[in-house]
């Protein structure tokens, strides 16, 4: 790249710096998600450390309703579709169709939590809580931070599809759509290894 | 400075202009960010000096009682916690704060105003910790606060809960600076800056804030446990409960052991970049330096099993973490012969800076001689918690880490502060600091080879131990001593007329190229980067100016903003609703946190220009 080159580049980006520079923004998403994997990484090897110490209460087998589950998982995985229609459609300029998108995607990321309290209740009932014993301190812990992360996804997008019904849509609000659709494909993805490793390893053994 | 009108999440909002205390509290300049963690990380030190004095005090002779076993054990755990959270980490991230966007000639970090959010959570977390003294118990279970000792049952005060919530909170903030820096040193360098021509302090800083990515989570995660098991009554730690002891062990020292990393590698920066400076010679083996920075981050994860040999984990696992640990010896080495050979044949300048930088290397491997004995799982057997291990880590982290820091104090003093240190008062202090350290330190392999365990609040006369334990104690007086001359060197320096030169010890690096103190916009001009050691090649080949990447013309700056100190100071008042065990205060100042947050999702801050003069001078 020669001299002139790197100054016409400069003095564009200058020119264009209005707000945070837009990939700083992704870049930043990207490594706050790596950080975010080791810390699913120490719940999910708390949880299976712990997932035996039973004692006389629940157990993992007689406990989990994988046909419960299951719903609750195809309907968090479709909201990872919805939210990619809603950046498609705001990449196609349709900004009406990116705010029924992410509405979709919202109520799904609700409709999830929604199973998960029912889930919750009902394993309360069964006796199994925080206390009763260490599986039950480390499935809470682990599905209900998991949960916290949807409720935060939920919020975030819900705060965005907000601002731009009300102000429209902006190249910064574009960037800020587009990462918190990132984020919220990692809580997706956290969910498909919880779901693999507590619900489907916690049935078989 | 003329303040534009912006538009703000939908409302009109003119672009705020705060003055005296207020321009501090709101700032997003990552240079008096920078100031704030340093003098910060001073006042800690001295709280963390005091309790040090005393428990040195209190082991002058056997059987003494100036203070209670159990005030002895809140001493040396907040001693612990004081200098490894609250001034070893902020003094380096000061320094990366204040120097690292200058030497890659950056304008600001990428995140302004997230990286005033994270001084202040380590600011409010390090006060909300002290605060625990006026609730009537401090943190007394030792720095890495093992269980049970730790939970309800053993700890039944409010300390440990303080402990818990306190690093919670400035984690958080040590989290949010590791995304910072790693985005502005990945995609905000001047022109031509590639990797393999950045300074070495900004490799060092690149490569720690990896380390703290991955090594916080583990820790917030073991502290949140913890705390679901005092507040909540879960059972992670619970033996009868379930739990598993281990388990705080292990994600404890999955942090821990990078954590001495994460203290350490800033230090290792900045001594390559104090000792070609004063030696007048290019780095020897620049790229053997950053790729041993990268291995020893990479090892640093394989190794914490080490701290935990005396566990009886069996043969198999301890030998793999020995020869692991061991392993770490190598690129360290590499380090050490780099230096000495950049200062071969060079042309020495002793200043207080290269000084401590000197000083550093063999203490630095007295230190890593030590912590390759204590690798030897068999022989680590022998000197398991006793003051050979206490010893090792001081070598390491204030021969290491604190001589780094003080290095680059001397050094950085003038560019951060736009004065110079009083060399005179520098060489005192110095040398009372080398001697001191090493009167107080060096006895403790002994009295810890003659048996002595870490953290007895007394001992009986007639084990031999009395008279090291006495150096040692004069040794630490010899150190109070060296760090009041810092102390009057920093006042009669604040006191000062700002003079300094902006390039005083004819420096290397982009930071020497503006002028002392750097204006708010760092440069005019986006300097063009031509090589490595950018501003020392301009002055020897080129005009002696760095050359301009783009034309001159107005700045955009962020604007300055009072979010985050907010969003830290609800943060905190949640942290006393969670310690007084009061759902409607923690909850209430838990949704006034979110809530701020979610103001700050939407927020769009246009900022403002700035014209500069093109003499670099601010307006």
């Amino acid at each position: 790249m020669s001299t002139t080159d790197v100054v016409a580049q400069q003095a564009h980006a200058t020119q264009a710096e209005i707000g945070l520079p837009k990939d700083n923004r992704i870049l930043g998403l990207w490594i706050f998600l790596a950080g975010e994997c080791a810390f699913f990484a120490s719940l999910i090897g708390t949880y299976l450390g712990l997932h035996g110490s039973t004692l006389h209460g629940p157990t993992s087998q007689s406990i989990f309703d994988l046909p419960l589950t299951t719903v609750a998982t195809l309907i968090l995985l479709t909201s990872s579709l919805t939210v990619v229609l809603g950046v498609q459609a705001m990449q196609r300029r349709d900004v009406r169709g990116m705010q029924i998108w992410l509405w979709v995607t919202a109520l799904l990321g609700l409709f999830f939590l929604e199973f998960q309290g029912y889930e919750f209740f009902t394993f309360y009932n069964k006796g199994l809580t925080l206390h009763s014993s260490a599986f039950g301190s480390a499935f809470f812990t682990l599905t209900g931070f998991h949960g916290l992360h949807v409720l935060f996804g939920v919020f975030w997008i819900l705060l965005l599809l907000f601002q731009s019904l009300k102000h429209g849509i902006n190249e910064e609000r574009t960037s800020k759509v587009f990462i918190a659709s990132l984020y919220w494909h990692f809580v997706d993805v956290v969910w498909v290894v919880i779901f693999t490793l507590v619900y489907l390893g916690g049935k078989v053994g | 400075m003329a303040a534009i009108s912006e538009r703000l999440a939908g409302v009109h909002h003119e672009s705020r202009t705060y003055t005296g205390i207020w321009s501090w509290l709101a700032t997003v300049d990552h240079k008096r960010i920078g100031i704030m963690y340093i003098l910060s990380a001073l006042f800690f030190m001295a709280f963390g000096g005091f309790e040090a004095l005393v428990v040195r005090v209190q082991l002058w002779q056997p059987n003494n009682h100036v203070v209670s076993a159990e005030t002895f054990n809140q001493l040396f755990t907040m001693h612990g916690v004081t200098m490894i959270f609250l001034v070893a980490m902020p003094i380096l991230i000061g320094f990366i704060n204040a120097i690292v966007p200058l030497q890659i000639g950056a304008r600001d970090v990428a995140f302004p105003r997230m990286n005033a959010l994270s001084l202040w959570l380590f600011v409010f977390g390090g006060l909300f910790l002290y605060s625990s003294f006026f609730f009537g118990s401090m943190p007394d279970a030792g720095w890495f606060n093992y269980v049970p000792l730790s939970g309800a049952k053993f700890s039944p005060g409010v300390g440990i809960d303080f402990y818990d919530i306190g690093l919670q909170i400035s984690g958080i903030g040590t989290l949010m600076t590791a995304i910072n820096f790693l985005v502005t040193i990945l995609n905000m360098r001047a022109p031509g800056m590639r990797l393999l021509r950045m300074p070495l302090f900004t490799w060092s800083a690149m490569i720690t804030m990896l380390l703290v990515l991955f090594a916080f989570p583990p820790i917030t995660v073991n502290l949140i446990l913890q705390m679901f098991d005092r507040l909540f009554g879960a059972n992670f730690f619970n033996i009868a409960g379930g739990g598993n002891a281990l388990l705080w062990q292990n994600l404890f020292w999955i942090f821990g052991h990078p954590e001495v990393y994460i203290v350490i590698l800033p230090a290792f920066g900045i001594i390559s970049e104090i000792v070609p400076v004063f030696a007048k010679k290019p780095l020897f083996g620049y790229e053997s330096m950053a790729m041993a920075l990268s291995v020893i981050a990479f090892l640093s994860f394989m190794v914490w099993t080490h701290h935990m040999f005396a566990d009886g984990l069996g043969p198999v696992v301890n030998s793999i973490f020995a020869i692991t640990s061991m392993l770490i010896a190598v690129p360290t080495g590499i380090k050490i012969f780099n230096w000495l050979a950049t200062l071969w044949g060079g042309k020495i300048h002793f200043k207080t800076a290269m000084m401590y930088a000197l000083s550093f290397i063999p203490l630095f491997v007295i230190g890593g001689v030590s912590g390759v004995m204590l690798a030897m799982a068999p022989a680590d057997l022998q000197y398991n918690d006793s003051y050979f291990v206490v010893a090792h880590f001081h070598y390491v982290l204030f021969g290491g880490t604190l001589m780094g820091a003080l290095a680059g104090l001397y050094y950085w003093f003038p560019k951060i502060w736009g004065r110079q240190l009083n060399e005179t008062l520098g060489k005192i202090n110095f040398w009372l600091v080398f001697i001191g350290f090493n009167v107080t330190f060096f006895p403790m392999h002994i009295v810890g080879l003659e048996g002595m365990p870490r953290r007895i609040a007394t001992y009986s006369a007639g084990y031999g131990w009395t008279i090291w334990n006495q150096i040692s104690t004069i040794g630490a007086f010899i150190l109070l001593v060296g760090m009041l001359f810092l102390l009057y060197n920093l006042i009669i320096t604040f006191a000062r007329k700002p003079d300094a030169p902006a390039d005083p010890w004819d420096g290397r690096s982009l930071e020497w190229a503006t002028s002392s103190p750097a204006p708010e916009y760092n440069f005019a001009q986006t300097p063009l980067v031509r090589g490595r050691d950018p501003f020392w090649l301009e002055k020897r080949e080129g005009s002696g100016q760095m050359q301009p990447a783009e034309p001159a013309g107005p700045i955009h700056m962020p604007s300055p903003s009072l979010a985050p100190i907010g969003i830290a100071f609800t943060l905190v008042l949640a942290g006393y609703g969670a310690v007084l065990h009061s759902a409607i205060i923690g909850g209430f100042f838990l949704l006034a946190t979110f809530w701020q947050i979610g103001r700050a999702l939407v927020a769009e801050d246009h900022g403002f220009h700035v014209t500069p003069h093109m003499g670099g001078e601010a307006q």
